[in-house]
């Protein structure tokens, strides 16, 4: 990024123009400066002085995802590490160049293992191209050159030409259709823990995130939002608002008024002096409770979608020797990212639409620009700033887009960067949906799982979001890990219940990964009732070479399970696969008499077939484990009045550093699949850390956030 | 007009008193490294030091800064990298990096107090939050940054 930011300053600067220019033309940047870098494909473009500069699709909100993709572009091309940069696809390039770069979205865990087929091919189709380039100046068989560091080298001779004295010619050659790909085995580059590229700037406060757009003239805008899910705007007074200092215009629309101002906080200010007349909506008086009766209501329907059926469940129920039955519930959740939803939109002079938006999907952001314009795609251009955050927020929903797009539609040829206070993303989430899920499970005399019965009530994700991609009336995202369990239970009868009330939910990371929760703890209840290790019970019931046995018998290994622990302190355990990886974890805490929960340790394994670069997949892992620590112990977006209660941090607590355990991961991968990693590493740490605290105090915990459980000894 | 002195360098703004300093650096004096992350200085994405003290500049009105040396991270250190900003990268801390400037900010500041501070020092003065969860990474790079060894690159 760092090369490419500069050659677009110098251009900027030169040119008069601003930041528009900077992500727009980096090669007509570049061509400014007097040189002619080569796009030897639509993924490499190589400079002269040998530079590498790798087209990034994917959005980069913290994963390190960008310089994974790099890694494995440069690690095909053969290229100089040092040399290699990136930048950021162009989206309108993509839309006119008939897609080119394949998937924008970055979501699911996704980014390097839905990308890492073409984006090596690209890589290693360039290098045959470079090698071509210069059998083809030298006179003699390709094969008798090779492309390695950045040099291609012709061996009988001792002849060397650079990448960058190669390129142009490179370029104009037929592209081989599927270059050969290296086995990871012999990775130089991928595969090895190399500095992501975007830390050294992140240091130093040089990224450009969503809110950190500046453009000529710019102003700034702070919005309020119907307070209630399906309300609208009925009036406003702003008289008071519209006299104070630097506000330029305040915005009506159907569902939001915003103020637009010289300054953030001066917007915010003449914001907070509006009169707002709300139109309720039919759902004023929705609250927790009645979301939870609902959600109750659905597991008492007689003809609930099926998500799974092996064998029969009933009459193998009613077998057993032993039944044991449980209720789970967890809350909503919002993503909360540190940067607040922004969307800056500048309807130019000659028609064109430009937007710089934190957003995980570029196409999505520029699809609902042009939709909310009524501009064709070819007149929108989407910017991609650094994102602060994602955690699926900014991918699906693109509402902050269509709010900035009708903002800056209010003042034509003027940049409006419109910012969300943090009580509006508090409140205007995308939340991860509360649920309700009823267990039960038959044992025989020896205690093995027989049957299992489970009734899945849920706010279905899709239905708002991708209402094409459910299935006979099951959203997938509500039911697996309990309709896909790798367990080997002869009679298996798993029934979904969508109700959708108005609260709006999301792919929250690792979206289902409440039913991890819900299974791993019941499974532990169903050890307990049958008196055995919670490990042991486990491994028993999954096939030899199944990859959720090996993660556990790793994790088992590294936490040495069983072993002796310092007085007072606990372990758990659980087991999940999810977004193409298989992760298992042991948990160490301890209570005290008061109650206090202390987490000290927690081991995690992953096998995510392979990895590229193991750094970034352990910051992964430490990352999701914080994430869902503050979860569990602390985190629910509570509904009255038909709103959201919380509106800040204060009320809506992350887990501090002090609190941060001892973390350590084990990489497992073995290989022939390709797993992710931003999101596996989330699966298993509520589940893990309520059967330690099981295993602390003899209480089991069935709903969550733990901060409404006296978590002194039963 | 309120005069400050913002990383050693004397800025003039016509600004209400009561703007907090932190959409004053932002807005009006182009310094973009501090964040705003929730408003009320529960989070710390916009750390800055006042006369060498870490403050959360999104509760801070402008008004108490004038005639105080304000210093964000554009500034921390004048040539080069501050040798927490080294350790930084030598621990790979970012993630998405937003809340790391006041992260940053608050480590600087706890360093100038104790140079070498203790597990519960760090607990004490790194309240800042992280929704990424760095915060493994950013005891680790204190620790490495407080070792007399630790690389010092520029000023």
């Amino acid at each position: 990024m760092e090369t490419t930011r500069r050659d677009f300053l110098k251009v900027s600067a030169a040119l008069g123009g601003g930041l528009a220019l900077e992500f727009s033309f980096p090669l007509t940047a570049m061509a400014a400066r007097g040189q002619t870098p080569a796009e030897v494909n639509a993924w490499v473009v190589i400079h002269p002085d040998d530079r590498v500069v790798v087209r990034i699709a994917r959005s980069e909100m913290g994963q390190g995802t960008q310089t994974a993709l790099a890694q494995l572009v440069a690690e095909e091309l053969d290229a100089d590490w040092s040399k290699v940069s990136t930048e950021f696809a162009s989206p309108n390039e993509h839309i006119r160049r008939k897609r080119i770069w394949g998937s924008m979205s970055t979501g699911g865990s996704q980014g390097v293992r839905s990308s890492q087929d073409y984006v090596r091919k690209a890589g290693a189709a360039a290098r045959l191209m470079l090698v071509e380039a210069a059998a083809a100046r030298w006179k003699v068989p390709a094969a008798e050159c090779i492309g390695a560091n950045s040099v291609v080298t012709h061996a009988a001779t001792g002849r060397r030409l650079r990448y960058g004295e190669l390129a142009a010619d490179a370029a104009k050659l037929t592209p081989p259709s599927n270059p050969p790909l290296r086995d990871p085995k012999d990775w130089k580059i991928a595969g090895k823990p190399l500095r992501r590229l975007d830390i050294p700037d992140k240091v130093l406060g040089k990224p450009v995130f969503g809110v950190d757009v500046v453009l000529p003239g710019m102003l700034h805008a702070s919005i309020a939002q119907c307070p209630l899910f399906g309300g609208k705007l009925k009036g406003v007074d702003a008289a008071v608002a519209e006299k104070m200092r630097g506000v330029k215009k305040v915005v009506r629309e159907a569902d939001f008024v915003a103020v637009i101002a010289d300054s953030w906080w001066r917007a915010d200010q003449a914001l907070k002096k509006l009169a707002i007349e709300w139109d309720e909506g039919a759902d004023a008086q929705a609250s927790s409770e009645s979301i939870m009766k609902l959600l109750r209501d659905g597991l008492a329907d007689p003809k609930l979608a099926s998500a799974r059926k092996v064998g029969d469940a009933d009459t193998a129920l009613a077998a057993a020797a032993k039944v044991i039955e449980a209720e789970y519930h967890s809350p909503y959740v919002n993503h909360a990212t540190m940067e607040p939803q922004t969307c800056t939109a500048w309807f130019k002079a000659d028609g064109t639409l430009e937007v710089w938006t934190s957003t995980q999907n570029a196409e999505a952001s520029m699809a609902m620009a042009a939709e909310t314009a009524g501009l064709p795609l070819e007149k929108v251009e989407v910017h991609k700033p650094m994102l602060g955050g994602g955690f699926g927020r900014r991918g699906a929903p693109q509402d902050f887009v269509k709010q900035g797009v009708l903002i800056a539609k209010a003042m034509p040829g003027t940049p409006v960067k419109m910012m969300w206070s943090r009580a509006e993303d508090m409140q205007h989430g995308y939340y991860r949906p509360a649920s309700l899920v009823r267990m039960k499970a038959g044992l025989d005399a020896q205690g093995n799982v027989s049957a299992m019965q489970v009734g899945i009530a849920c706010p279905s994700i899709l239905a708002l979001l991708r209402p094409e991609a459910i299935k006979d009336g099951v959203d997938f995202t509500a039911v697996r890990t309990l309709s896909d369990m790798p367990y080997g239970i002869p009679h298996q009868k798993i029934d979904y219940a969508m109700r959708n009330p108005r609260v709006p939910v999301g792919f929250w990371r690792a979206p289902g990964l409440q039913n991890a929760y819900y299974r791993e703890c019941f499974i532990d209840e169903l050890a307990v009732a049958a008196g055995r290790d919670p490990l042991e019970y486990r491994l028993a019931m999954l096939k030899p070479g199944d990859k959720n046995r090996l993660v556990l018998e790793a994790v088992a290994k590294a936490a040495n399970w069983g072993g002796p622990l310092p007085a007072g302190v606990h372990r758990g355990i659980a087991v999940s696969d999810g977004f193409g990886s298989y992760t298992a974890m042991v948990a160490e805490v301890s209570v005290s008499n008061k109650g206090e929960l202390k987490v000290h340790r927690v081991v995690s394994a992953i096998d995510s077939g392979y990895v590229v670069n193991p750094d970034t997949c352990r910051a992964q892992s430490e990352g999701n484990i914080a994430f869902m620590l503050g979860a569990t112990q602390y985190q629910e977006n509570t509904v009255a009045k038909g709103r959201m209660v919380e509106a800040n941090f204060d009320q809506f607590r992350l887990l501090g550093l002090a609190e941060m355990p001892k973390v350590e991961t084990v990489l497992v991968p073995t290989g022939g699949f390709w797993g992710g990693h931003g999101e596996p590493g989330a699966l298993c740490v509520a589940p893990a850390l309520c059967n330690a605290i099981y295993a602390a105090t003899g209480k089991r915990i069935r709903s969550l956030p733990l901060k409404h459980h006296d978590l002194r000894k039963a | 007009m309120i005069k400050l002195n913002v990383n050693g360098k004397p800025r003039s703004v016509d600004v209400e008193g009561e703007m907090p300093l932190l959409f004053v650096l932002r807005d009006h004096l182009g310094l973009l490294g501090a964040k705003y992350g929730c408003g009320i200085g529960a989070c710390g994405a916009c750390t800055v030091h006042l006369d060498g003290m870490p403050v959360r500049s999104c509760s801070l009105p402008v008004a108490q800064a004038v005639g105080k040396k304000v210093v964000t991270i554009e500034g921390l250190s004048a040539k080069g990298m501050h040798k927490l900003q080294q350790a930084w990268i030598d621990h790979e801390v970012p993630q998405c990096g937003y809340c790391q400037t006041g992260m940053l900010m608050s480590a600087a500041a706890l360093l100038a107090a104790k140079p070498v501070p203790t597990d519960a020092d760090i607990d004490q003065a790194m309240t800042n939050l992280c929704r990424c969860g760095t915060y493994t990474r950013v005891r680790e790079a204190i620790h490495a940054a407080a070792k007399p060894t630790a690389k010092k690159v520029g000023a």
